[in-house]
């Protein structure tokens, strides 16, 4: 059995950070685990610029951000394999992984940092009716076939779901000579980037029908309609309402779900409201020793995020072996709870006397507030009250808790939303 | 006059309000960053993007991913993807590398975003 201190499963944008922080702190044992060809996951395919304004405080194409770190990786000499998939995760630290190399290979780590990311929802998952002709795509898939393999999937366009990765392929596919016919919002909101619609939509004059959704989906061989129809308050379609779209390709932009078939594998307690571990500010899973980053810990916005995560669970990673790490049970720390109008706030536990001075809660509103209060509650007392110019579901915000404040705090705090 | 923009230069998107006075900005509230001042005095009077898109070189199958160096006026985005389209360079090429001098006669150069073995 191979020996590593310090494995990463993910050679993406978190797992590349995490390796980096890992040997920064002082750990020269790190081996990166990659499904694909490459690293640089997502990344790869995301040739629109936005990436690394606050990480790099320079405007890079998705494409240009991932090359600085794996430049990066190859400077630092940390050992990587790419084409490699993991197969099992276990308790005790081991995993078994497979190449066409090494063929089966089974790893004893000391710590290990999960960096899996996340896949999109697809049709299937969305249990959109109609018929199953060829066009039906996620967004991400039709990216992936233009910017890597260099095919226009399609020249008359319905976009299901205001996701980013929608609304950037609106705009790509109309830069590219296909007609975007309108994007389809089940909510009353995006649940994308404010910039993306203005730079991507409204630039280009696409239109966007919030409250509606694809019932039906028409064509045998090839798609040739989609209908849609409005949706009332509980999000069902309106009878009545329908209309056929002609068009010959559907792409699904519905939302991003953590890949944690792994964790779930090795008995790691996950989050209803995230989709990913719960994790202590350590950004340590309910197993000691195995960290979570990135997306496959809660889906981000934005790789900058990704990468400040990520280095904070490489470098806890890191620590856990040097046995820096203050070894407690999440029973013994302060929990974080979502109160109203908040929902899946990471981390949800936090350590009394952690190792940082300043603990960072990420979390998404319910729903789209203007000028209102985040405010951190406990035992009823308010010791944290920050205010906000607009809080959407379709960011991910945050909120900084100095560790001093907590020192009194009780057994939990509330996090949520003052109007 | 007052206009409603939404800052694009980073996810943050700024929800900015902009008091203009003739074709001057008097006054950008809503912004985190300097950076949202300097969008909207450009957004009321002279829009501008950075355009990323795919050229095809002629001596290989792929695509690869190329952007214009700085952002280039709204309006000739569309003439700018004429010139992308139309332009086959041999490979290889580095990150950085200059494609297109000139685009459009903007004076900003399009450059490869990634190495084209």
């Amino acid at each position: 059995m191979k020996n590593v201190d310090v494995l990463i499963i993910g050679g993406g944008s978190a797992g590349m950070a995490a390796a980096i922080s890992a040997r920064e702190q002082g750990i020269s044992n790190v081996l990166i685990l990659e499904r694909a060809n490459y690293l640089g996951g997502v990344l790869r395919q995301c040739i629109h610029n936005g990436f690394g304004i606050h990480k790099f405080k320079e405007d890079l194409t998705g494409i240009e951000y991932a090359q600085k770190y794996i430049d990066k990786i190859l400077e630092m000499n940390i050992p990587y394999l790419t084409n490699t998939f993991v197969l099992n995760l276990s308790k005790d630290l081991t995993i078994t992984s497979i190449n066409s190399v090494n063929g089966l290979m089974d790893i004893q780590a000391k710590a290990i940092v999960l960096a899996m990311g996340c896949r999109e929802r697809s049709r299937g998952a969305l249990l959109i009716p109609g018929t199953r002709p060829a066009g039906v795509f996620t967004a991400g898939t039709a990216q992936r076939y233009l910017n890597l393999e260099g095919y226009l999937p399609g020249k008359k366009v319905v976009i299901l779901g205001s996701g980013d990765i929608g609304l950037i392929m609106a705009r790509q596919f109309t830069l590219e000579g296909a007609k975007v016919e309108a994007v389809v919002e089940i909510m009353p909101f995006s649940s994308g980037l404010a910039r993306n619609i203005s730079q991507c939509l409204n630039d280009f004059g696409i239109p966007i029908s919030y409250n509606s959704t694809v019932v039906n989906i028409k064509g045998r061989k090839r798609v040739e309609a989609v209908t849609i129809a409005d949706v009332d308050e509980h999000r069902i379609p309106i009878s009545g309402t329908e209309r056929d779209i002609i068009c010959d390709t559907l792409l699904i932009s519905a939302g991003l779900i953590p890949e944690n078939e792994l964790s779930k594998e090795a008995g790691i307690i996950l989050s209803d409201r995230t989709k990913g571990a719960v994790v202590d500010d350590f950004l340590q899973t309910s197993i000691p020793g195995v960290f979570s980053c990135g997306n496959v810990l809660h889906v981000h916005d934005m790789v900058d995020h990704v990468s400040i995560e990520s280095e904070i669970a490489g470098k806890n990673a890191a620590l856990f072996v040097q046995g820096k790490l203050a070894a407690t049970s999440f029973h013994d720390n302060i929990s974080v709870i979502d109160g109203d109008g908040i929902m899946g706030t990471v981390p949800q536990y936090i350590h009394r006397h952690g190792n940082e001075e300043q603990i960072r809660l990420m979390f998404r509103p319910r729903k789209l507030y203007k000028n209102c209060y985040v405010c951190v509650d406990t035992g009823g007392q308010c010791i944290l009250r920050k205010k906000r110019m607009v809080l959407t579901p379709g960011e991910m915000s945050e909120i900084t808790i100095n560790q001093d404040i907590l020192a009194n705090a009780n057994d939990s705090i509330i996090i949520r939303v003052e109007v | 006059m007052e206009k409603e923009l939404i800052c694009i230069n980073c996810p943050m998107g700024c929800r900015l309000s902009i008091v203009m006075k003739g074709n001057n900005v008097e006054m950008v509230i809503g912004n985190v960053c300097s950076k949202g001042v300097e969008y909207a005095k450009q957004e009321a009077v002279n829009p501008i993007r950075v355009v990323t898109s795919l050229m095809r070189p002629e001596n290989r199958e792929k695509p690869f991913s190329v952007k214009t160096a700085s952002p280039i006026p709204k309006h000739l985005i569309f003439q700018c993807m004429d010139e992308i389209y139309r332009t086959h360079p041999k490979a290889p090429l580095a990150s950085g590398d200059i494609v297109i001098q000139n685009v459009c006669g903007t004076n900003v150069n399009i450059i490869a975003t990634q190495d084209v073995l």
